[in-house]
């Protein structure tokens, strides 16, 4: 069963095609993460997914809805954590969660009960007549996913839903999101924080400039793109270090500033050689989903302006 | 691609101005002081002040000429102001309507909601002075409460007209073309403040062009208890025309604005 299924999607501003040709399937029950550096289309897709804009040339279906033709029905069915903060100021905690649910239409006991519910998901019980502006910025985030979960929808969609919080509060929010696996939700969720794709999402896809690179769990897109360990290499001879053993004791090296990354199957003949280099510092890892990210999008800084 | 479709009429609108109402509720108390406590003085003021060196104007104490104008433009400023400051701070600031298009709801549900919302709260205004009238004695006539569902339409003309003015505004200064180029004139040559016949006829034929004078001709008779003018049904057709086409451009604007 498939939560989501884009063929040949493709949005353009103008000249510029901020999507470029998507197909994806999303299947009912997993949590999908769209991993890309800025302007990648991350936030163009997710608008394109809520039939918040339209595509300029493919096919979209969420939840068996055709979109943008049904994305009103498809939205009563799905929950949305959008980037940008917009909880009503001048209400209190519960009072978003009411205020928000009567977008749906809901109301009645069946709804009361809900809210209860959500407030101890949140954790904000202790906090449900306070105004939204007396919230830190975790409580904030958390009231934005109680509140996009008080329809129960079959899907959550969460753009960037931990950026800006501090380690607690991002823990927070990934076991709640967590326990909304286990119950079946579908979760599809943006994000650059390479930690937080390698722990949450079942499969990911690696966008670039509104294409997708690769797409795979997290562990197959190691296992496909990169070398399994990592040594990161610095100190004053390490230029040199590359060229006279680097790059033929691993198999692959890359200068970033003053630090050389050595990719490799095999790690001991390297590891040796180093011990034996005082002027040289290590560090020794096995690869990760940020070293395939920067492989397949490049390290050059990706600064095109948002809109 | 811009949808160019009639706005949908659906009653969904009615959560996007409970909302509102909702949070009105919680800020009231200066918000009905504010209804009551301006019109109140600026009538005593100007009504009693300057209308002792005025006598009669077309047949009315000042008092009474001045009061059932303000009655209108109060109507239009309290709807206005909502529909520019109030929906552009839901639409930017507090991304309200953002959150609400992760909903079922849709842009055409939001600019209607918007709209009954500020003209709602330019009826509640006007209702304020009509109140105030009662309390000075210009009102006598219970008739005078048909004014109001003629100062909903006024209210709701003019919250849509500012829609469309916030569906192309990137900051709030930007209101200031609109309420000085077009609303303080109109205020001024409306036939609120004194009588349009002596003024020259390019003046009239642009004030005529304009709604608040419609609304004026409208609503004086009502309330001080005259005999209505024979051209009524124009005077309406030009507050529901210029509704209409306002409340169309404003959803066509917010629809591109909100769903590029």
């Amino acid at each position: 069963m498939t939560a989501i299924r884009l063929r040949g999607l493709t949005k353009c501003y103008g000249t510029d095609t901020v999507v470029d040709g998507i197909d994806l399937d999303v299947r009912r029950g997993e949590c999908f993460g769209l991993l890309g550096p800025n302007g990648a289309g991350k936030t163009t897709t997710l608008r394109l997914l809520l039939g918040h804009t339209h595509p300029t040339s493919g096919n979209i279906e969420v939840l068996g809805y055709g979109i943008p033709q049904e994305a009103r029905a498809m939205r009563a069915r799905v929950g949305v954590v959008p980037q940008q903060d917009s909880l009503d100021p001048d209400f209190t905690v519960v009072e978003n969660l009411y205020t928000y649910a009567s977008y749906f239409g809901l109301r009645g006991a069946d709804l009361e009960a809900r809210v209860v519910e959500l407030l101890e998901l949140a954790s904000l019980t202790a906090k449900a007549n306070a105004g939204v502006l007396q919230l830190s910025g975790g409580m904030r985030r958390r009231l934005t996913l109680a509140r996009a979960l008080v329809n129960r929808p079959d899907l959550v969609i969460l753009d960037e839903p931990t950026t800006g919080l501090d380690p607690q509060a991002r823990q927070l929010i990934w076991q709640r999101l967590r326990s909304l696996l286990t119950t079946g939700t579908t979760l599809v969720l943006t994000t650059h924080y390479m930690e937080e794709a390698a722990r949450l999402c079942d499969r990911l896809a690696i966008l670039d400039r509104g294409r997708v690179l690769a797409l795979g769990s997290p562990r197959e897109l190691i296992a496909a793109h990169i070398e399994p360990r990592v040594v990161e290499v610095h100190g004053p001879g390490v230029e040199t270090w590359r060229l006279s053993h680097g790059q033929h004791l691993a198999s692959r090296t890359e200068q970033v500033g003053e630090t050389v990354f050595c990719y490799t199957t095999d790690d001991q003949a390297l590891l040796a050689d180093l011990t034996t280099r005082p002027d040289l510092w290590f560090i020794h890892r096995p690869a990760s989903l940020e070293d395939v990210f920067l492989k397949l999008t490049g390290r050059e800084l990706h600064e095109e302006p948002r809109k | 691609m811009i949808d160019w479709s009639l706005p949908s009429l659906s009653g969904r609108w009615i959560v996007v101005w409970r909302r509102n109402l909702r949070v009105w509720r919680k800020l009231a108390g200066p918000a009905v002081l504010g209804n009551f406590g301006e019109p109140l003085l600026m009538l005593l003021a100007l009504g009693y002040g300057l209308g002792g060196f005025m006598g009669q104007v077309n047949g009315l104490s000042y008092l009474a000429f001045l009061a059932s104008g303000v009655v209108c433009s109060s109507a239009m400023n309290t709807a206005t102001f909502e529909g520019l400051y109030s929906a552009y701070t839901r639409l930017s600031v507090q991304q309200t309507w953002h959150a609400m298009l992760c909903t079922p709801l849709a842009v055409d549900d939001i600019v209607l909601g918007e709209a009954m919302w500020a003209a709602t709260k330019g009826t509640m205004s006007a209702f304020a002075i009509l109140v105030v009238m009662v309390i000075l004695g210009v009102v006598h006539d219970p008739i005078a409460i048909l004014a109001l569902p003629i100062l909903f339409l006024t209210g709701l003309c003019f919250a849509s007209m500012a829609l469309v003015v916030t569906a192309l505004a990137h900051r709030y200064d930007f209101f200031l073309y609109y309420s000085t180029l077009l609303l303080t004139p109109m205020l001024l040559l409306s036939g609120i403040f004194f009588p349009l016949e002596g003024l020259a006829p390019a003046i009239q034929m642009a004030a005529s062009a304009l709604p608040l004078a419609h609304a004026v001709a409208l609503v004086r008779p009502m309330v001080v208890g005259a005999i209505m003018p024979a051209s009524l049904v124009l005077h309406l057709l030009v507050l529901l025309g210029y509704t209409a086409v306002a409340l169309y451009v404003s959803t066509v604007l917010l629809r591109r604005r909100l769903l590029a």
